[in-house]
C-alpha cells in the first residue's frame, strides 16, 4: 500500500475489535497511546503458532522447534531492518519497554555509574523512564537533573549545555505520551555525545507512528514496546549499540543467557541471547514480526502523514467547536506533535469526561498518564487523552466532539 | 438520554457543584490524613477536629472527579457531630453498600431490602457500583477518613 492510497477505512476493516459496539454505539477507539488494536494477521499468526509449531526455541533439534526458532529470529531480522540497526545482535527481546529500560539501569547503570555521577532526564518522561533511575540514584547517590519545559509542553533547551555538564546518561522520550510533543532527539543525542554522555531514547510513542533510524539518530539505547505498534502485549525491544552491549554484564540470569555453567560459575552467552534469560515469549515475538511487516506494508511515512493530517483536523475542528471551553495541551502545531490530544474541558473532571465518552462508545484515557512530574509542572491534576492511529479517521473525531458536548450538558 | 442516570444522580451533582465542608483545618489541633487514587491521580485530604470523642468539625481538601468529591462531601454531612464509634458505623455501612451491590449487581432491582438502610442521601452513590473503576473514587475520602479513625483508636 503506497501513501497515495492510504485509506483508514480499509485499514479499519482489518481490525476485528473495531467492529464491536460499546454501550450500544459503535466503538471509537482513541487510546492507541496506551495500546493499539491488533490486525487480524497478527491474531491469526499467533494462533497458528500454537496450533502448528509450538516448541521451545534454540533447544530442540527437531522440525517444529527449528521452525519456531526460525520465526523468532526472523522477527529479530525484521526489527533490525525496521530501525536500521547495524546488527541483529543489537536487538534484544524484553517483555516490554519498561523492562528494556530497567535492563539498561541494572546492567549498564550499575556497572558504569557511581556516586556523584549525573543522569539528565527530560521533564516529559513516562514513569518507566524515571523510576528505574530514581532507584539507581538512591542506591548509588547519583544526581538526577531535569530538562525543564515551556508553557506549551516542549522541552526548554535554552540551557542544555549547562544542564549537560558532568552528565553520564541522558534519558529522553522521542514523543511525550501525555502531550504528544515530538522531541528533537537527534540534536539532543548530538549534544549528549559532545560531553561524553550516552543517550537512552524511549521510543514507545514514535516507533508505531513514524520512522525510527537508530543509525541516523546515532543513539546508544532505544526502548519500545510491541503492543503499541499492532503487536501483542508481553513483548518489548531494547536496541543498544553493539560495543556498549558487549561490555555490559548480563541482567537476568538463567537458561538461554549462558554458554556454559559449572558448579563454580557461568560463561555468558553471546549477544543478543546474553540478555534473554529463560524461555522467551515466542508467540508474542512472532506476532510482533507480523505487526512489523504489516506497518512496513503501509509505510511509516504514510502513517505519519495520515496522523498529522488527522491531528490538524482535530486541533482545528475542536477549537472551532469549543473555543476556550476546551484546552488541548501541548504544542500548537501538528508538525511538532504526534496524534496525542490531551484535553481539559471546562471544569469537567477528566474521569467524568471519559465516563460520558464511554457511554457513547468513545475510549479515551483519563488521568496523569504515568507522568506525574510532568503533570505537576503543567499544573494539571489529570487530563483526558485521545490518541490516534492508522485506523482512525475524521468521523472518530466528530463522534468525540459530540460526546464532549454531551458531557457538557450533564455537568452544565 | 445518556444512560448515566444511575451514576450522575442530581444529589451527587449537587454535592459536586457545591461541596459541603470544603477546605482545611489547622493541624494540630485537627488531624489530617491524605489519600491518593494512583489510577487517576485524584487526591483527598481529610481534616477532623475532635472534641472528646465527638467529630466537631470536618473538612475536605484536594481534588478529584465528581464521584470522589461528592462522596467525600456527603460523608462530611453524615459524620459531623457523631461520636467516633457512630462514625465508624456509618463508614462500615457505606463500605458494605459498595460491596453488597458489587456481588449482587444483576439482582439489584429486587434486592433493596438487602441494602443497608439509614444511609439517607448516601444511597445515591449505590449506582457507582455498576461502574467498578469508579468505586475507588467513591471510597477514596472514606478510606482516608477511616485512617483517621484508626489512628485515634490507637
Amino acid at each position: 500500500m503506497s501513501k497515495s492510497n492510504f485509506d483508514s477505512k480499509v485499514i479499519k476493516k482489518g481490525f476485528p475489535l473495531l467492529e464491536r459496539s460499546v454501550n450500544g454505539s459503535p466503538i471509537v477507539y482513541l487510546d492507541s497511546a496506551a495500546t493499539s488494536q491488533k490486525p487480524i494477521e497478527v491474531i491469526e499468526r499467533m494462533n497458528d503458532y500454537y496450533k502448528e509449531i509450538n516448541a521451545n526455541v534454540h533447544r530442540g533439534a527437531y522440525h517444529i522447534a527449528e521452525l519456531a526458532t526460525a520465526e523468532v529470529e526472523e522477527t529479530r531480522q525484521k526489527l533490525h531492518r525496521f530501525i536500521n540497526s547495524s546488527s541483529t545482535k543489537e536487538i534484544i527481546f524484553t517483555k516490554n519497554a519498561t523492562e528494556a529500560i530497567n535492563l539498561v539501569a541494572y546492567s549498564w547503570g550499575r556497572s558504569e555509574l557511581n556516586e556523584g555521577d549525573v543522569i539528565l532526564l527530560s521533564s516529559l518522561e513516562h514513569h518507566s523512564n524515571i523510576v528505574p533511575w530514581q532507584q539507581l540514584s538512591s542506591e548509588r547517590n547519583i544526581e538526577i537533573r531535569w530538562i525543564p519545559i515551556t508553557h506549551d509542553g516542549r522541552l526548554d533547551l535554552e540551557n542544555i549545555d549547562e544542564l549537560l555538564k558532568g552528565v553520564k546518561l541522558l534519558c529522553v522520550t522521542s514523543v511525550s505520551n501525555a502531550l504528544g510533543t515530538i522531541n528533537p532527539v537527534k540534536e539532543l543525542i548530538e549534544a549528549a555525545h559532545k560531553v561524553g554522555a550516552l543517550c537512552l531514547v524511549d521510543a514507545c510513542q514514535s516507533a508505531p507512528h513514524f520512522e525510527t533510524d537508530v543509525t541516523d539518530l546515532d543513539a546508544d539505547f532505544i526502548a519500545f514496546s510491541g503492543h503499541k505498534m499492532c503487536g501483542p502485549t508481553g513483548i518489548g525491544v531494547l536496541w543498544g549499540r553493539l560495543e556498549i552491549l558487549e561490555n555490559m554484564p548480563p541482567f537476568l540470569g538463567g537458561g538461554e543467557m549462558i554458554l556454559n555453567v559449572t558448579s563454580d560459575g557461568f560463561t555468558p552467552n553471546e549477544l543478543p541471547w546474553k540478555f534473554e534469560a529463560g524461555t522467551p515469549p515466542i508467540a508474542e515475538i512472532i506476532g510482533l514480526g507480523v505487526a512489523i511487516s504489516y506497518l512496513e506494508k503501509i509505510g511509516m511515512g504514510a502513517i505519519r502523514e495520515h496522523e498529522q493530517k488527522l491531528t490538524s483536523y482535530a486541533l482545528q475542528m475542536l477549537n472551532d467547536r469549543f473555543g476556550n471551553d476546551l484546552v488541548i495541551h501541548g504544542p500548537e502545531s501538528s508538525l511538532e506533535r504526534s496524534g496525542v490530544l490531551s484535553l481539559s474541558y471546562r471544569d469537567v473532571h477528566p474521569h467524568d469526561l471519559s465516563q460520558v465518552l464511554d457511554q457513547h462508545g468513545v475510549c479515551v484515557r483519563a488521568g496523569h498518564h504515568c507522568c506525574k512530574p510532568l503533570m505537576k509542572l503543567m499544573g494539571l491534576p489529570a487530563t483526558a487523552r485521545a490518541s490516534l492511529y492508522i485506523y482512525n479517521d475524521e468521523s472518530d473525531i466528530d463522534v468525540l466532539a459530540d460526546a464532549i458536548n454531551e458531557a457538557g450538558k450533564i455537568f452544565a | 438520554m445518556t444512560g448515566l442516570e444511575d451514576l450522575y444522580k442530581e444529589v451527587i451533582l449537587d454535592h459536586y457543584r457545591s461541596p459541603r465542608n470544603k477546605g482545611e483545618l489547622p493541624t494540630p489541633p485537627a488531624i489530617m490524613e491524605e489519600g491518593f487514587n494512583p489510577l487517576c491521580g485524584d487526591d483527598v485530604k481529610v481534616y477532623v477536629l475532635l472534641e472528646g470523642k465527638v467529630i466537631k468539625e470536618i473538612r475536605i481538601g484536594g481534588q478529584g472527579c465528581s464521584i470522589s468529591q461528592a462522596s467525600a462531601s456527603m460523608m462530611t454531612e453524615s459524620v459531623i457531630g457523631k461520636t467516633l464509634d457512630e462514625a465508624k458505623g456509618v463508614f462500615e455501612r457505606f463500605k458494605e453498600m459498595m460491596s453488597i451491590h458489587e456481588n449482587d449487581l444483576n439482582s439489584e432491582e429486587n434486592s433493596s431490602d438487602g441494602a443497608p438502610s439509614s444511609l439517607g442521601d448516601l444511597e445515591a452513590l449505590k449506582g457507582v457500583v455498576k461502574y467498578p473503576v469508579r468505586i475507588k473514587c467513591a471510597t477514596l475520602g472514606w478510606n482516608t477518613f477511616d485512617q483517621i479513625l484508626s489512628s485515634v483508636e490507637n
